[in-house]
């Protein structure tokens, strides 16, 4: 049986709780995508159900034939497209057939990373002990989708929503961050009802 | 820290990026007619200037995309920056 990058750390990441619900969802289908052809990337949108980001540091959502996609802009010609566990090949076969002859690459990159859902009130302020990005919501609203460093550990960072975020950081060092975000946490344990 | 603006994800820590040096250095149209002198030249030798400097950056803990920058080196001050191809601008030194 396969064990999640942050499956050890599940119990001391749950005690977190209520400054901050961290919860682990391992395993997710990741693909990257690199494509510039503006009718190759829509063909391939339209095939996911969900339309490709234009616009840099977001990210689009939707829902098709593999349910709910995301696809997180990493570059102006690059994707990545998150989905659920288990669905990678079949659609590396469909983003293929709708990129056509169009140059670009689709590669399965699953186990590069694993994704840590953050939600709670001091989401922003936790996150703001390691990373240089402005998350106000005014700069960094829900739909921003930024790669950046937190504590130095390469990431890249989903804005969902007024008090909740996604990492997606990668595998060997899913241990280091969560250890690092249990030491983020402390003051606002401290300080929870 | 400094903040760099990544012409593609706009102000970022200094600490995401890394310096790739002058910009606008022309591969030798016929690099095998070149004498070692020559050759020597174009791989080593590089502007040193003070005051502004056309320089690559890449944002290599972002969105991994090389750009030019001017930066006046007496300063630190980023004076311009521009995605590969496009031309240099006018800055005003």
């Amino acid at each position: 049986m396969t064990v999640s990058p942050l499956a050890a750390w599940r119990g001391r990441l749950a005690a977190l709780a209520p400054a901050l619900a961290v919860a682990e969802r391992p395993f997710r289908s990741q693909l990257t995508v690199r494509a510039s052809e503006p009718s190759a990337i829509a063909a391939m949108g339209s095939a996911l159900g969900v339309v490709f980001p234009s616009v840099p540091c977001t990210f689009t959502a939707g829902s098709g034939q593999f349910g709910d996609v995301e696809v997180l802009w990493l570059g102006p010609d690059e994707f990545l497209v998150v989905a659920a566990p288990d669905l990678q090949v079949s659609i590396e076969e469909v983003l293929r057939g709708a990129l056509g002859s169009s140059r670009g690459s689709v590669v399965d990159t699953s186990a590069q990373r694993t994704t840590v859902i953050l939600e709670g009130p001091h989401v922003r302020d936790v996150l703001a002990h390691g990373c240089s990005v402005d998350l106000h919501p005014s700069a960094a609203p829900a739909g921003t989708c930024v790669q950046t460093l937190l504590a130095r550990t390469g990431i890249i960072l989903q804005v969902t929503g007024p008090d909740r975020c996604t990492v997606l950081v990668r595998s060997s060092f899913a241990e280091y961050l969560a250890a690092w975000l249990s030491d983020a946490c402390v003051e606002y344990q401290a300080a929870a009802p | 820290m400094q903040l760099i603006p990544c012409p593609w994800c706009g102000p970022r820590e200094e600490a995401e990026f890394h310096y790739g040096g002058q910009a606008h250095v022309a591969y030798p149209e016929d690099p095998s007619a070149l004498t070692d002198e020559e050759w020597a030249q174009y791989v080593f030798f590089r502007e040193n200037p003070s005051g502004p400097f056309a320089e690559r950056w890449s944002h290599s803990a972002g969105c991994r995309r090389w750009f030019n920058a001017v930066r006046d080196t007496r300063s630190h001050d980023l004076l311009a920056v521009y995605r590969a191809g496009e031309p240099m601008p006018e800055v005003l030194s």
